[in-house]
Order: C-alpha cells, then sequence, then structure tokens
C-alpha cells in the first residue's frame, strides 16, 4: 500500500535530502526537493544541473543526498538522466538488475529555460522515462541574480536592473510549461510548494506515467527575490492565488486546472513584498502594473477557456 | 581462426564494437565518424549486439549521455570527429574527473573555420590534455586492434579513465584495406565482463557523482588524476602483451622504425607513417641511416621512454598534421623537444606542418624533410625550425 498523501503518514518517511545542506535558510528549492522524494514510493536515481541545489548540497565529501546522485553539468542534466536512464534499461533487459527505479532531473530555470534547453528538448523527444523537474526562482540566483528567460516582465536583475530608461526586465517569461507540453509528452505540469498536497498528487501521477514528464515548481528565492527569508510558502501561495502561477496540468494533451483560487487577488498582492518589483510601484511606471495584470489576466482567461472545453468533451 | 577481409577504417572500429558488444551508447553523427555510427546501429536494429542507443541533439548531449550512462554502471562507446569532440570539449574532462571508462572513437578531422571536413589532428590535439587516455592508429587494422585494447585500458582497476582511439578522417576511415579480424569469442574474452564501480544504479550504497570541490581539495583531486594517469603506460604494454596471444600482433607505447642504428628520423603520428616507412627504405637503400618514431600512446605521453629512443639521433624531424597558434610549434614537436629536455646531447630538431585538412602527403614531402635531416646532421645547421610543406606559397 502506498503511504497515504497525509502529512501524519509522510512525517513517518525518512527524509532523503538531509538537513545540513548548505542552500540558504528559507530557500523554496529544498523543501521542493523534499516534497517530491517524499511523493515517491519508488526508489529514486536523481541528476542534477549545475546551480545553486547542486553547489549546496554535495560539497567535497560531504553529500546531503540519500538517494544515488550525480551533477555533471550546467546544460545537461536531462541528457545525463538519460544515460542513466538508458543504462538502467540496458543492464535490465539483461537481467542484471531487477528493481522498479524511477529517474528525475532537477535543474533551475537557468539550466532549463536556458542552457539546458536543447538537452531537456532531445531527452524529452527521445521518450526517456523520467521526470525533469524545474524549480523556477525566475533568474540565475546562484551566479548572482542575473536575468534568465524565466524571469518575469519588469523584474529588477543584475543584469537588468532597473534603471530611468530601462525599468527593469523589457520582455515577458519563457512560457516553457506551455512548450514542454507541446513536445506531447504525456505529462506536463505546474506546481507550487504552497499547495503541498497538489505537488505530491502531480509527482505521484507522474512516476506512474511511462515516458518522459515535465513538473515546473515555482521556488521563491529570497535573495533574489529581495524578500523575507520565512515567506517562501507565503509567496508561493500569493503566486497561485494571484493566478501569476497557475496550478494546471496537460496530461495526454488535456489541460486541466487543478487549483481555482477562491478568490483571485491582484497581481500587486504578489509582486509588493518583493523587493525586486519595487520600482514597479513608483507612480511612472504604473503602465507596467498594468501590463502585468493584464498579461495574467489574458493567460489565466486563455487556462479556464482551456481547460473548460476540455471538461466539456469529457463529460 | 580469424578472418582476413577487405573493410574501411569506419567498417573495423564498429566491427570492434560489435564484437566488444557494449551496454550502452549515446552518439551524434558526424562527418567522417558518422559511418561508425550507421554500421553500429545496424547492429543494434538486427539484434547483433545487446547495445542500448541513445540518439542524442548533439554532441554534447552524446557524451552527457555516456557519462550518465558510465556513472550507472556499465561498458558505454561513442565515436566523433571535429567540431564533435570541439562541442564535447566540457564534457571531455568531467568524464576523466569523474573517472569513467568510455571509449570513443575519434576520427581526425580538421577544425573550423574555414569549415573542412577533412583528416588532420587539430581535434585530437584540442583535447590532448582533457584527461583522456589517446591511442593513435596508422591503418584500419590498428584502428580495430586499438578499440578493442582500449576497452581494457580504460576500464583497468587501477585507471578507471576515459579512452580515445584516433584515426584518420578518409584516409584511413573511408579506405578500404585488407584487415584480420579477430573471432567474436576472442574478443568478448578479451574484453572480458565490465566491472561496475560505485555505480549509480546500486541503491544499498547510494554515492554522490560530481560534487563541489573548493580550494580546501580541488589540487588534491588533480594531483590524483595526474598519479592515475603516471599508470597508464605499464597498463597498455600488459594489455598490448595479452593482445598479442589472441592476435600475434604486437604493440607497445610507439613504433620504431629501423631507428635502432639511425642517425636521422621522422616523427609522425597516424596514416602519415606508411608513406614515412616508405621513404627511409628508400635512403636506406641509398646507405642513409633513417629511421622514424610512430608515437601509440600519445595521452599520457611517454616522454622518458620516447626520449630514450630518440636520443642518440644526430637530427630529427617532427611532423605535425596540426599547428599550434601564436608563433608556437606543432603539438607532437613540442611534446618531443621536452622529451629529449633532458638530455645534455641531444638531436638537432626541426618541425614541419604537413596534410592540414586533408591535404596529400606526398613521399616527397617525406623525402624534403629527411634530405634536411642530412644536411643538418652533416653541418650542425638548419634553415628554420618550424615550417608549412606541402602548402602553396
Amino acid at each position: 500500500m502506498a503511504t497515504e498523501l497525509r502529512l501524519k503518514e509522510l512525517s513517518k518517511k525518512d527524509m532523503l535530502l538531509t538537513s545540513g545542506h548548505r542552500m540558504c535558510s528559507g530557500c523554496g528549492a529544498p523543501i521542493i526537493v523534499k516534497m517530491v522524494l517524499l511523493a515517491s514510493e519508488y526508489p529514486i536515481i536523481a541528476a542534477n544541473a549545475t546551480g545553486c541545489l547542486e553547489v549546496s548540497t554535495c560539497i567535497s565529501d560531504y553529500t546531503a543526498w540519500k538517494i544515488p546522485w550525480i551533477h555533471n553539468a550546467f546544460e545537461n542534466a536531462a541528457a545525463t538522466i538519460s544515460g542513466v536512464e538508458t543504462m538502467y534499461r540496458a543492464l535490465k533487459k539483461q537481467g542484471k538488475i531487477d528493481k522498479e527505479i524511477k529517474f528525475i532531473a532537477f535543474g533551475g530555470d537557468g539550466g532549463t529555460y536556458d542552457i539546458g534547453f536543447q538537452s531537456l528538448s532531445g531527452a524529452m523527444e527521445r521518450g526517456h522515462d523520467m521526470i525533469y523537474i524545474c524549480y523556477d526562482n525566475g533568474a540565475y540566483m546562484n551566479t548572482g541574480i542575473q536575468r534568465s528567460s524565466a524571469t518575469p516582465f519588469g523584474a529588477d536583475t543584475t543584469t537588468c536592473p532597473a534603471g530611468s530608461v530601462i525599468p527593469g526586465k523589457p520582455q515577458n517569461r519563457k512560457n516553457l510549461t506551455k512548450i514542454m507540453a507541446a513536445h506531447n509528452i504525456p505529462y506536463a505540469a505546474q506546481a507550487s510548494p504552497s499547495h503541498w498536497l497538489d505537488l505530491m498528487k502531480k509527482v505521484r501521477k507522474a512516476l506512474e506515467i511511462k515516458g518522459p514528464k515535465f513538473l515546473n515548481i515555482i521556488s521563491p528565492c529570497n535573495r533574489g527575490w529581495r524578500s523575507r527569508t520565512d515567506d517562501a510558502i507565503q509567496l508561493s501561495r500569493l503566486a497561485v492565488e494571484t493566478c501569476y502561477w497557475p496550478l494546471y496540468e496537460i496530461e495526454d494533451g488535456v489541460t486541466k486546472i487543478t487549483v481555482t483560487p477562491k478568490e483571485k487577488k491582484p497581481i500587486a498582492d504578489f509582486l509588493k513584498p518583493q523587493g525586486r518589483f519595487k520600482h514597479l510601484f513608483a507612480p511612472e511606471n504604473e503602465w507596467m502594473l498594468k501590463k502585468i495584470q493584464e498579461d495574467i489576466d489574458k493567460e489565466w482567461a486563455g487556462l479556464q477557456k482551456c481547460s473548460a472545453a476540455e471538461e466539456k468533451k469529457l463529460e | 581462426m580469424g578472418k582476413i577481409v577487405a573493410a574501411t577504417g569506419n567498417e573495423a572500429v564498429a566491427e570492434a564494437l560489435r564484437q566488444v558488444n557494449p551496454d550502452v551508447s549515446s552518439a551524434y553523427p558526424i562527418t567522417p565518424a558518422t559511418d561508425i555510427m550507421q554500421r553500429f546501429t545496424s547492429f543494434v536494429s538486427n539484434g547483433k549486439v545487446k547495445t542500448e542507443m541513445i540518439l542524442v541533439e548533439s554532441e554534447h548531449s552524446a557524451m552527457s549521455g555516456c557519462i550518465g550512462a558510465s556513472a550507472a554502471g556499465g561498458r558505454v562507446m561513442t565515436a566523433t570527429s571535429s567540431q564533435g569532440l570541439a562541442l564535447m570539449w566540457e564534457e571531455l574532462f568531467i568524464a576523466s574527473g569523474t573517472r569513467l571508462p568510455i571509449v570513443m572513437a575519434l576520427v581526425n578531422r580538421a577544425l573550423s573555420a574555414p569549415l573542412n571536413i577533412h583528416g588532420d589532428h587539430s581535434d585530437g590535439m584540442g583535447a590532448r590534455d582533457c584527461g583522456w587516455i589517446q591511442l593513435w592508429s596508422e591503418n584500419a587494422q590498428e584502428a580495430y586492434d586499438n578499440t578493442i585494447q582500449a576497452f581494457r585500458i580504460a576500464e583497468h582497476m587501477d585507471i578507471r579513465l576515459p579512452a580515445m582511439v584516433c584515426l584518420d578522417g578518409f584516409i584511413v576511415s573511408h579506405s578500404i584495406e585488407r584487415i584480420e579480424y579477430l573471432e567474436d569469442e576472442k574478443v568478448r574474452n578479451f574484453a572480458g565482463e565490465f566491472k561496475q564501480l560505485n555505480p549509480l544504479l546500486d541503491l544499498e550504497h547510494p554515492v554522490s557523482y560530481g560534487p563541489l570541490i573548493l580550494t580546501d581539495y580541488y589540487m588534491e583531486y588533480r594531483r590524483a588524476q595526474d598519479e592515475v594517469m603516471s599508470k597508464v603506460p605499464q597498463v597498455v604494454l600488459d594489455v598490448a602483451k595479452d593482445f598479442e596471444k589472441i592476435s600475434g600482433r604486437k604493440y607497445g607505447l610507439f613504433e620504431t622504425y629501423r631507428l635502432d642504428d639511425a642517425e636521422i628520423g621522422l616523427v609522425i603520428l597516424n596514416s602519415a607513417a606508411g608513406t614515412s616507412k616508405d621513404v627511409i627504405d628508400e635512403f636506406r637503400n641509398r646507405g642513409i641511416k633513417a629511421g622514424l618514431l610512430k608515437p601509440r600512446l600519445y595521452r599520457p605521453f611517454p616522454y622518458k621512454e620516447i626520449g630514450e629512443a630518440l636520443k642518440g639521433l644526430k637530427a630529427v624531424c617532427v611532423l605535425d598534421r596540426a599547428d599550434a597558434f601564436g608563433g608556437s610549434y606543432g603539438p607532437l614537436f613540442i611534446d618531443i623537444a621536452s622529451s629529449l629536455y633532458p638530455y645534455k646531447d641531444k638531436p638537432i630538431l626541426i618541425n614541419k606542418i604537413y596534410g592540414l585538412g586533408g591535404r596529400d602527403y606526398m613521399p616527397a614531402h617525406a623525402e624534403q624533410a629527411l634530405s634536411e635531416l642530412v644536411e643538418a646532421a652533416k653541418t650542425g645547421k638548419i634553415k628554420q625550425i618550424k615550417e608549412y610543406i606541402g602548402v602553396r606559397e
């Protein structure tokens, strides 16, 4: 029997990422990794792209990973886990291994949306039986909070600093979840650590599906977001409630919203607690706030329409 | 008995790979190495090997996949050339730094720009210091034999380092030669069962690969890597001895040709050595004591052994099929000069850059080099140390 997804039951399970890892206090990434590993009833082998999670959890002779784990380089977690998964299939076919093992790659948004995009796209196309999990904090945080293609419009980063001529990042974020779904993989979804049950259900579902799966998980970074160290969960909740980070899944091409906020909050609620958006609240940048809100409304309406249409089809 | 066939270098390498029958191969096509994988994947499609293929989207991912598969705990191989090797560059260091015994055929080809698909050694030379073992091959037979031996060398428990087998693009990869293939059974037994070392797939003993090492230990890791490399030559010799038992063919760290009593000599890698040997015979017929040294194990470079072999000569010409920019000498020349540096009395050394981008290396070029050496040995003078030959002025 699988462990019930209840806190009481889950608390009895081993933590497979130990405490004593060196991630910043209040970082979203280790919380996400712990949730993912707790959700699994299978043994997991993980690959990790270069980034905060990797450099902090395995330094010199110390590793925080209680599962087999490999870090190769920045851009190739997907290709590396492809290799591990293929060797597993090879040895299984030869009868040298009989255990059921699942494979997960973790990457930040830089290693996923940008430099690792080719490797990820290739692995998805080839159909490896794996889950790729992006913990998305919207910048190259580890290298000094530089913009990535996951950085939201208007954000102040060290390479798109909010100045008097250019008020933060001029472009919108890349919608990677949709791009991954467009690979026609069997499962792509967005999750948030604030909605742990939804997140864990998605991990469980993904683990049961054969083939390549993609999970995009919002991962607050208090260093880069210029927010308090104790608000990762609060901020990721606001991201969901403002529909900045809608929780949905695309299973076999069918889009379904998994969490609909009771009351859709204004985007300012999510932006205000973050120093990286401080300049947006100056009177001259009012248009930017307006644009962000319009973009979110449009995206959310589209998602709802898509989800409703699919639901109708299923009825 | 094995069989004697007419085959190309690529065919021979693919045949060796079929006989060794690795667990996983991750590859991306690139001229002139493409043909190896085309042949090999047909073995896969027709059930002639147990290998699982990962047909990736780039050479970077090819080597990344090899690294993942090798760390998982099985026998892994791939093939590449030129730009492909260049794209793998970052991963080459990770493969060796992680001590993964991946075997790769490198079908030597020029690097861009200008774009050129033909044979030269720029690719292999660019990767000479990335911690891989390099075996170079004069012809298809040697490419075949080296490929089989490379697995044993790379996977030796004292070593566990990746190895590349170099052969000249088109000149060897696409030309048909007489080759003696060994029996499948013999090759399989020679390669032996792959022994795992800290495999990721061992769930009972979870390991972490690829840690961050700061200033506290990085140098110690690097020194350890260098120390491991120093064990390679002996393993190469031991494996060669075992290989001789099944093939009757002798291999060393390098090959010498009429070098024992030579006064002048050429040092040259891969296919051009064959042409040079013919010309050396002509010079010998004329009573000139000429000889040749052809490195086989190029990395780690057997400085001491090669220095010993060349120190007694009067004049030596090192022929490089690659250049090092910035007024430097060719890469092979620099290694040969280093190997002779410790000796008080050493030969006069000259360097010729030849055959770049597939330009033909003709007997006349060897003749030109040898004639210059005759003169240098006589007068003690040379016109210039480094010179391009076979180039239009």
